[in-house]
């Protein structure tokens, strides 16, 4: 081992420097949903009566369970925030540890740079050694301070420290699996999805064991994800370490089988086999638009098969929101600013679809990214020296997050109108019901995808900004109504201004200002690009 | 003649970095133009404005008669280009690469491009992700050379490929010449331009340092001598254009004006040659005599 980790020093110093910038903007983005989470908190349920309420309705209605995790102590704020924040704070460290995985393993080998690297001083082992010790450390530093933040809004220290043990357990696990992931294919890309479908069946998993409860069922499924572990350490109430153990020993376990496949395998190779392509073009790739279609066509069919598959689980614990939810006004008041007051099935069912559109936001950014890539790794170079002009050449991509959004947001609306439908009756209605709310949210996506257009052809530098406006758009739209913020917080997201559909008022008005603002930012952003120069690889 | 590609004063500035500093280029119609510079001497750079890919600060450049900013999309289906490092998609096999790109450069002829494919010895199923660097090469290079175009932009074209596939890129290069195209091709390999090229342009930081054909070119450069005589090297090292001499008892070493060599050898000859290592000039020692300050050249 020793000799092959050698350089490790190395990689490390050049793997932090380039994420110097990156890093400090998730902890401290994390750092600020703990804190934020844990004041608004404090001033929504100030009694203990409040709480019990909430305690109440979340322990009988499957809906709550399922987006915000089983409430299982009401007697300290901050077994209230570990409740509110482990689910989302978990999800969005995982994000972060793949990210950074993929960046200092697979997509170093992929651009040969790893190779550049590995004829130097540099062990077999030190890349992927590197990138998990910045990623554990990373996510050891946002429990520690998440701990210091619990301690001085007046927490336990105990409690405060499993609390910390949780999310960094949670990244460790997710650094753990990504090990693997990296491994398997050969681009960075393939290995981000699949270092997202882990992310996404395990909070699928989450979602449904926790929607089922205790009470038997299928509640046991939310052991299978690290999501539901850490949920159930407790911290301020039980703090059971053990669980804490499970989370941090999957990860190193599955870290060992990452160094093993990695010692078995090629530089540069990957696990899953390649078959032979065909020797020539199908009608399929002729120009420009055929290319564009090859590119992105995958993507998005996994983005619609994956949110299909979480509609149908949004859907499908619809039933029995109305009575439960009465006696508690507070929750159905936050219910109520997701997703219009009129009937809280249908405001929970339009909460679902505004959440599977928050998500889908990550696919229409993705889409429109993948212009950027294709410019800085070379690949754009042949083709805009071709006959294709950079107008068309920036359509044959953007055609996919225009028209891809509508589609992935109606295959989450057939899913939730599946999923309601098969427990509620009148399947067809809920469908079409369902169908209409995800097309009606599909311009908020467009707004964010246009941002990154602008970016793209304006500061084609800060194009992966576009990530970051994404997640600001996206914060203030799931965590602004849970923290009380004042309604221009919230009018600065897209998604405050969809219609509530179903159940509340629809006005076309909103829809025709969004679109209208992306069709404007768009064409900024591709006017920038017809006159920029298209940068080097 | 008429002229395919002619620039002039070309200034291209990245942040502090002046990669072109006032560049003049001429391409005729139908000749086979070297473009010689070293690493960052702004080849690519040129290569790119040419192709509109980026926007000269200062100058003129005018390709196929037309404007390579504002008329690109017209113009590009007239040539093809062949980066110096090609990156495939991963998920696309070489011959689907082929006919995309060739499509996208006025049409890929079939006969041609079967031809190129058994010529390269080209495998067309595999995935863009599985081929080595000299492959990627030759998908970029079959794209271009089976494309029904005017004008072929070669940067760096043979990065990569193994010794026979440049054999086989320089038979390319020759028939494509005898097909009346007119061919750019930038390079750092002195033996490639000598064989292919008409005329060469040098260049240097960004400027152009030297331009011509290759014979006028040649009398600029020196060629090394070593040789094993039969007698003592009297007077060698003070005939006319012999440089840097280091004379043995019956050996003779140094570098010789290309257009003295005849001197030379005719004096080598009469004293008596056992072995005789002549070497022809290569572009270090091109680039070095060019590269040198002003004023220390002789």
């Amino acid at each position: 081992m020793s000799t092959s980790d050698s350089g490790l020093r190395a990689l490390i110093k050049l793997a932090s420097r380039r994420d110097r910038i990156v890093l400090p903007v998730w902890i401290y983005a994390l750092l600020a949903t703990v804190g934020s989470t844990a004041y608004s908190l404090k001033k929504l349920y100030p009694a203990q009566s409040d709480r019990d309420k909430l305690a109440t309705s979340i322990g009988t209605n499957p809906s709550l369970r399922a987006l915000y995790g089983p409430l299982y102590d009401t007697h300290t704020l901050g077994a209230l925030t570990a409740w509110r924040t482990l689910g989302f704070g978990g999800l969005l460290i995982g994000i972060m540890v793949v990210l950074l995985i993929t960046r200092h393993t697979r997509a170093e080998e992929e651009s040969g740079r790893l190779e550049l690297l590995g004829s130097g001083a540099v062990g077999r082992n030190a890349p992927l050694t590197a990138a998990l010790s910045i990623a554990v450390g990373a996510c050891f530093g946002i429990g520690l301070l998440a701990a210091v933040v619990t301690v001085v809004l007046g927490q336990g220290v105990v409690g405060a420290l499993a609390f910390g043990a949780c999310l960094f357990a949670v990244g460790a696990a997710f650094a753990g699996t990504q090990a693997v992931a990296v491994q398997l294919t050969e681009t960075g890309r393939a290995a981000n999805g699949i270092g997202a479908l882990v992310l996404g069946v395990a909070y699928l998993l989450r979602t449904v064991g926790d929607a089922a409860g205790n009470s038997g069922g299928a509640g046991w499924v939310a052991w299978l994800s690290p999501f539901g572990w850490i949920e159930r350490v407790h911290p301020w109430a039980g703090n059971r370490w053990w669980v804490v153990g499970v989370t941090l020993a999957a990860g190193v376990l599955a870290a060992a089988v990452g160094y093993r496949v990695q010692n078995a395998r090629d530089l540069g190779s990957g696990l899953l086999p390649q078959r032979p392509g065909p020797a020539s073009a199908g009608p399929g790739l002729r120009g420009v638009f055929g290319l564009g279609r090859r590119l992105q066509q995958p993507t998005l069919l996994g983005w619609m098969a994956g949110i299909f598959v979480f509609g149908i689980v949004m859907g499908s614990i619809a039933k029995g929101i109305d009575q439960l939810l009465n006696d508690n006004q507070q929750v159905e008041k936050i219910i109520g600013r997701y997703g219009g007051v009129r009937g809280l099935t249908d405001s929970y069912l339009a909460t679902a679809v505004s959440f599977l559109g928050m998500a889908a936001a990550f696919y229409a950014v993705q889409a429109v990214l993948r212009l950027r890539g294709e410019e800085t790794s070379g690949r754009a170079e042949p083709v805009l020296s071709g006959s294709a002009g950079r107008l068309a050449w920036a359509s044959s991509h953007l055609v996919f997050p225009a028209v891809g959004s509508a589609l992935v947001m109606a295959a989450g609306g057939v899913g939730v109108g599946v999923g309601a439908g098969a427990v509620l009756g009148d399947f067809r209605g809920w469908v079409g019901r369902m169908v209409k709310a995800g097309l009606v949210t599909t311009p908020a996506l467009w707004i964010i995808a246009a941002a990154a257009v602008a970016l793209f052809g304006l500061v084609p530098k800060w194009t992966s900004g576009a990530y970051g406006v994404f997640g600001v758009m996206v914060f203030i739209a799931y965590l602004g109504p849970l923290i009380n913020a004042g309604q221009w917080f919230l009018d600065l997201t897209p998604y405050t201004h969809i219609p509530k559909v179903p159940g509340g008022v629809f006005h076309w008005a909103p829809l025709v200002w969004m679109t209208a603002v992306s069709v404007v930012l768009t064409a900024a952003g591709l006017l920038g690009f017809r006159r920029r120069d298209v940068a080097s690889a | 003649m008429t002229t395919a590609i002619s620039a002039s004063g070309l200034v291209k500035t990245f942040g502090r970095t002046r990669a072109l500093d006032g560049l003049d280029l001429s391409v005729q119609e139908g000749e086979v133009l070297g473009f010689l510079g070293p690493n960052g001497a702004g080849k690519s750079t040129t290569i790119r404005v040419l192709l509109g890919l980026i926007r000269a600060d200062a100058g003129t450049a005018t390709l196929l008669g037309g404007d390579p900013w504002r008329d690109r999309v017209a113009l590009h289906k007239r040539l093809a280009y062949v980066p110096g490092d090609v990156t495939l998609w991963r998920n696309l096999s070489g011959g689907e690469v082929i006919d995309l790109l060739g499509g996208l450069h006025g049409g890929v002829d079939a006969a041609r491009r079967a031809d190129l494919l058994e010529r390269f010895e080209l495998d067309p199923t595999k995935k863009g992700g599985q081929y080595s660097k000299g492959n990627r090469q030759k998908v970029a290079l079959i794209a271009a050379l089976a494309s029904d175009v005017e004008l072929l932009v070669f940067d760096e074209p043979t990065s990569g490929l193994d010794p026979l596939m440049e054999d086989v890129f320089r038979q390319c290069v020759a028939d494509e010449r005898e097909r009346g195209r007119t061919i750019l091709l930038s390079s750092h390999i002195l033996s490639e331009v000598e064989a292919l090229c008409d005329r060469v342009n040098i260049i240097r930081a960004g400027k152009t340092v030297e331009t011509g054909t290759l014979s006028e070119l040649r009398h600029l450069t020196r060629t090394t001598v070593e040789a094993e005589l039969a007698g003592a090297p009297t007077g060698l090292a003070d005939l006319p254009g012999v440089h840097d001499a280091k004379v043995g008892a019956a050996t003779f070493t140094g570098q010789v004006d290309t257009d003295h060599l005849d001197g030379l050898l005719k004096a080598l000859t009469a004293i008596g040659v056992k072995t005789l290592v002549s070497r022809p000039p290569t572009l270090e020692e091109l680039f070095l005599r060019h590269y040198e300050p002003e004023g220390a050249q002789r």
